[in-house]
């Protein structure tokens, strides 16, 4: 099976705290750690697995610019067989309908059964796999927690719905799926593997590799735009504890036995 | 003035709460629009179903077929694409189905989509203004969508609270006739439900909860003894069972359990919206983050700035005396 996973480079929130620069513009970016999306981890490693199970190959996928090759070589040092980048000053300010677009082109260079995208990243919308599902007319089915493979036409699905539950499915090759965190547990990838594939050779596309014309992408395309980031007015929001540790705990011991926290 | 359609959720012949929220939010988006809901299912329960639905919305859609016994996003595409007049707005709450359905309805009627709104400004000509979250809560953005040729819009459930008691006296139009018999390449087959588990965090009344800031496996052995210490249930958010390091019964969460204590510890859990949606009823929610922007301050009672790997050791042991 020749599968393709979308992934994106993206500022790490479990190791950043995220500011917002005093005009508006952007988050404070001088000091992120990028990492590659953590749901996309899991997809990367769910192609690896279904791969050793029944051969074919693995190719990651971004749009991003030249820092985004990084993140292409860590999940080849996981296992993937070949990374694309999809690079060209046209795509800034590309909405995910259009990124989507730019991932349609490329499909449509390729032949892949199965396509696996994360099943959201760090803006939250979760909206490029079922937009490129739509595109190439595919079936699509989000929030994947499971994967059974039936026969070369079909594999059997289950996605996470509310309460913790299973929704099993059906679903006819070739289809689009988002991947939902929980599904594996990705491998870890070490220096030294990923030393292994710095040598290896990412392919570049433009625009016009693509057949994209470019004023369908960037931000004049865009349907939606973001003004500005900002901090919301809040209300109180918690009472802070101040003092050492142990003034802390002592104060936070004494409000919880008064809410029948503590005997 | 805006054409505004919202699909409506039920289940077992309950509507969703979600249902009175989505008018709120149409009338947030433009109050003179003219606001239909849509509901598609199958059986008797849909009439019932449809005359609540009238009691928020002047006007209903049903559509009654047999493809629809269970909600199947492709096969409600292909309804919705041939039944809503170009440029309409759409909306549903932002839930694992829409997740399902919106991106792809908006690529099919080539309409703009958002997804996951918190917030209406308003709609100024086309150019809608609403808010949204990204980086897991810590950033707010005003967003502007080009509505003229349509939008797709989810909308965080809970957020949107009608202000005040349904009054409409709708009247529902039966579409069902213009469901053709679709083939589809996604079938459904069943639900399977979760795992029960060993424990019943729900029925707990303190909850020591640990999140990605508990670091290691290892750790969880510290928020066992602060439990075992106040006489508490072990819960976790999403990240610990993804790790493996609880069971999925132990998950608080939209995607696991909603509980309603009377403490909630929230060690380590920076809180986003999904885990929230899990905490019911009015709970005393002590959070512990060393990071001073993580969204559960924002939520708690009383917060503490501190690394919950020292903070939790020193606390058991005050607790033991």
């Amino acid at each position: 099976m020749d599968i393709l996973v979308c992934v994106k480079r993206v500022p790490d929130t479990a190791e950043n705290e995220i500011g917002i620069k005093a005009d508006g513009t952007d988050i404070e970016r001088g000091d992120l750690v990028y990492s590659v999306n953590e749901w996309d981890n899991y997809a990367v490693e769910e192609a690896i697995q279904i791969r050793d199970k029944v051969g074919g190959s693995v190719t990651v996928i971004t749009v991003g610019d030249e820092e985004s090759e990084e993140i292409l070589r860590r999940e080849m040092a996981m296992g993937a067989d070949n990374g694309i980048l999809l690079s060209d000053e046209a795509f800034e300010g590309t909405d995910g309908k259009g990124i989507a677009s730019i991932l349609k082109a490329a499909v449509e260079k390729g032949n892949y059964d199965l396509i696996l995208t994360g099943a959201q990243a760090d803006d939250g919308a979760g909206q490029v796999g079922g937009m490129l599902a739509a595109m190439l007319d595919r079936p699509y089915a989000s929030l994947v927690n499971y994967i059974e493979l039936v026969d070369d036409k079909k594999i059997k699905i289950g996605r996470e719905i509310e309460g913790g539950n299973q929704e099993m499915n059906e679903i006819d090759l070739p289809c689009v799926l988002s991947i939902q965190t929980g599904i594996n547990e990705p491998r870890y990838v070490g220096i030294r593997g990923i030393r292994k594939v710095a040598s290896l050779e990412i392919p570049t596309y433009a625009s016009s590799d693509l057949g994209i014309a470019t004023n369908t992408v960037g931000a004049g395309s865009a349907k939606v735009k973001r003004i500005d980031y900002f901090v919301p007015e809040l209300g109180e929001g918690a009472e802070m504890l101040e003092g050492t540790l142990d003034e802390k705990i002592n104060r936070l011991i004494e409000m919880l036995k008064a809410k029948g926290g503590l005997k | 003035m805006a054409q505004v359609f919202a699909y409506i959720e039920h289940k077992d012949g309950v509507l969703s709460d979600t249902a009175a929220e989505l008018f709120t939010a149409a009338q947030k988006i433009d109050a003179a629009a003219s606001v239909t809901a849509i509901l598609m299912g199958t059986g008797d329960a849909m009439n019932n179903v449809c005359a609540e639905a009238a009691k928020i919305f002047p006007r209903v859609w049903k559509f009654d077929h047999s493809s629809l016994a269970y909600p199947n996003a492709e096969v409600v595409r292909q309804i919705l694409v041939k039944s809503l007049p170009s440029h309409a707005i759409f909306l549903l709450p932002h839930d694992p189905f829409s997740m399902d359905l919106a991106p792809g309805l908006s690529i099919k009627l080539d309409a703009a989509y958002m997804a996951d709104a918190v917030a209406i400004d308003g709609l100024d000509g086309t150019i809608l203004r609403l808010v949204r979250q990204e980086y897991s809560g810590m950033a707010h953005t005003h967003i502007q969508c080009d509505v003229s040729g349509g939008l797709v819009l989810t909308l965080r459930p809970g957020v949107f609270q009608p202000e005040q008691e349904p009054s409409a006296s709708g009247q529902v139009e039966d579409k069902s006739g213009e469901v053709d018999d679709v083939s589809v390449k996604r079938r459904f087959l069943e639900v399977v439900a979760a795992e029960a588990g060993d424990v019943d965090i729900t029925k707990a009344d303190i909850l020591v909860s640990v999140g990605r800031g508990i670091e290691d496996q290892e750790n969880i052995d510290l928020a066992r003894e602060l439990a075992n210490a106040m006489g508490a249930v072990v819960s976790c958010s999403r990240p610990i069972v993804d790790a493996k390091w609880l069971e999925k019964a132990r998950q608080v969460g939209t995607s696991g359990k909603t509980v309603s204590p009377n403490v909630y510890m929230a060690l380590g859990i920076s809180g986003s919206f999904q885990h929230l949606g899990g905490l019911k009823g009015s709970p005393f929610i002590v959070a512990v983050n060393k990071n001073p922007k993580a969204p559960i301050f924002q939520v708690a009672d009383v917060g503490i700035m501190e690394d919950i790997l020292e903070f939790i050791p020193a606390l058991t042991e005050k607790v033991k005396g």
